[in-house]
């Protein structure tokens, strides 16, 4: 009796510890793939002597980015700045839009076909009209950010409104409940890991729209630095910002999943099956 | 002599248009109050259709349902459903779950804020009748079915509604859960005496739980049959191995067998 404990005692501590194993090679493994991409870019680079004006070896980006690193610093808080402006209007109206749509059989027959047309123009056609309206400044950048990561936003939380289980409904309906009270108990808390997995996709592709605007109408940001060092040829600078960008998305993503979890974890136990649909 | 308590007069109901499939026709059936009520039938004969109407979820083409003397021509308030999924809120803790029908009542949601320890206990004090003491913190999904469905039935009960309508909430459980639910749910009956409705297929769980047994006939449904259960209470699982509920399951599954077959049996 005594050696069956033991014996299911090893072999429970045997599977504790390879789930911990597991564990930290998956904290791991990003870093360790972001490190052997680095290393096999340089060794490229090296191995056939690429020149510096069509890729630029890691090593040359680092160099460039330490000697620009003020102005990419203060471009790089630009961009971010008319992303996050964008970004935020883009949660609220998309959130508003997406409940609107959601919850209404008439409004979304007659928007979706709009919204649809809508997000299939390139919004890289609509910068030169909205410097018309707005003038060269912050503002082109903003709305372009807030243009693309607008409709994944409003898909995802009509999505999730849309499809409460009518015996739900049902539940709160014979209480008396009134639409709004379904869609503020049921609807929303219901939607929200679908606007998580929208905001992930929206907070990349906003970085998308507004490093569009800055590189048609320079004047600040990322996008005008890279343009600004492309027509000098200085291709490490442009790397630079380039992985600036790719950085400032990765972190903005981070954050957006660390309060998916913190708030949706009922609903992050398997896998997330909400829709993607990028800009 | 007094009203019933729900009063169904001639009912039809009608989805999808004048062409559409005719679920229920010249169904009739009064509740009387505090009554145990069983509504069997063979499948698809309309009974959740039944359900929805009585409740004022969905409009009847046809005929009147009248719920405590007035006519029922919305979503009542006063009712409690459990379904055959337990329909919980996932991203809620069980009591949390259990208090949603406060949160939504006119009776009980200007209170709530207020009196909030007075619902929580009498929202515990439900969950522990039904056996579920401990687990008001758990998440649904840490529940296994049955325990999700005593949950739904705790929902079902805690706003104390006069009329409680369970559509088929044991028929997604094994045998051995039901019958420890078809105890509870008695147990909870007899001590709060609400007006229930119970819609099934099961004629076994009929004949335990039910004062009354309404056989409803093949779509279009309406009722064809009705049998008072004499058995008295409590009765244990050791009452369903008596002749006379034997006899009563079998005199049902006749009806059953007559309706699936298509004659209308008439009483």
């Amino acid at each position: 009796m005594a050696a069956m404990s033991d014996r299911a005692q090893a072999r429970y501590n045997a599977m504790a510890m390879a789930a911990r194993r597991r564990r930290r090679l998956q904290a791991f493994l990003p870093w360790l793939v972001i490190i052997g991409m680095f290393g096999i870019w340089e060794i490229g680079c090296t191995v056939f002597q690429v020149p510096v004006f069509i890729l630029p070896a890691p090593h040359d980006i680092y160099a460039a980015a330490v000697r620009w690193w003020q102005p990419l610093l203060q471009d790089s808080l630009v961009t971010l700045y008319s992303t996050m402006m964008g970004f935020g209007m883009a949660i609220v109206a998309g959130v508003l839009l997406g409940i609107a749509i959601g919850s209404s059989t008439l409004v979304y027959k007659g928007l979706y076909p709009l919204l649809i047309a809508f997000n299939s123009i390139p919004k890289v056609a609509v910068v030169p009209v909205l410097i018309i309206w707005f003038g060269i400044g912050i503002w082109p950048a903003v709305i372009t950010a807030f243009l693309i990561s607008f409709f994944p936003i409003v898909v995802n939380v009509a999505t999730g409104i849309a499809t409460v289980e009518p015996e739900l409904k049902d539940v709160l309906r014979a209480l008396g409940a009134r639409p709004r009270d379904i869609i503020l108990k049921v609807g929303l808390p219901r939607a929200m890991p679908y606007f998580f997995a929208s905001l992930k996709i929206a907070v990349t592709v906003a970085f998308v729209g507004s490093i569009i605007a800055e590189s048609v109408a320079p004047n600040a940001g990322i996008g005008r630095l890279m343009m600004v060092a492309s027509s000098r040829f200085d291709v490490p600078l442009v790397f630079a910002g380039l992985i600036t960008t790719g950085l400032m998305g990765i972190v903005l993503y981070w954050i957006a999943e660390f309060i998916e979890r913190r708030t949706t974890g009922w609903a992050t136990r398997g896998t997330d099956q909400a829709l993607a649909t990028g800009g | 002599m007094t009203r019933p308590f729900v009063e169904i007069d001639q009912v039809a109901m009608r989805y999808g248009g004048v062409d559409g499939t005719l679920a229920l026709e010249g169904c009739s059936m009064n509740v009387d109050l505090g009554e145990f009520v069983a509504v069997v039938g063979p499948s698809g004969c309309g009974k959740s259709t039944l359900m929805r109407l009585v409740t004022g979820l969905w409009p009847a083409t046809e005929g009147n349902v009248v719920v405590a003397g007035t006519e029922v021509d919305g979503p009542l308030t006063i009712a409690g459903m459990a379904f055959q999924a337990p329909t919980l809120l996932p991203w809620r803790r069980v009591l949390s779950n259990v208090m949603l029908p406060l949160e939504v009542t006119p009776q009980h949601r200007h209170k709530l804020r207020r009196e909030r320890p007075m619902y929580e206990a009498k929202a515990r004090e439900l969950l522990r009748l039904v056996g579920l003491e401990g687990f008001d913190a758990k998440f649904p999904y840490q529940l296994s079915g049955g325990m999700q469905q005593r949950t739904s039935l705790c929902r079902a009960l805690i706003h104390d509604p006069a009329l409680l309508m369970l559509d088929e909430p044991f028929s997604a459980l094994d045998v051995f859960t039901r019958e420890d639910l078809w105890a509870v749910l008695q147990n909870v009956w007899m001590t709060r005496k609400p007006t229930v409705v119970l819609v099934t297929h099961d004629l076994r769980e009929a004949t335990y739980l039910a004062d009354r047994i309404l056989v409803m006939s093949a779509r279009p449904g309406r009722i064809i049959a009705e049998r008072v259960n004499p058995l008295p209470r409590p009765r244990t699982l050791e009452t369903t191995y008596t002749p006379e509920f034997q006899a009563l399951v079998h005199d049902l599954r006749g009806y059953i067998a007559a309706a699936r077959s298509g004659e209308g049996v008439v009483i």
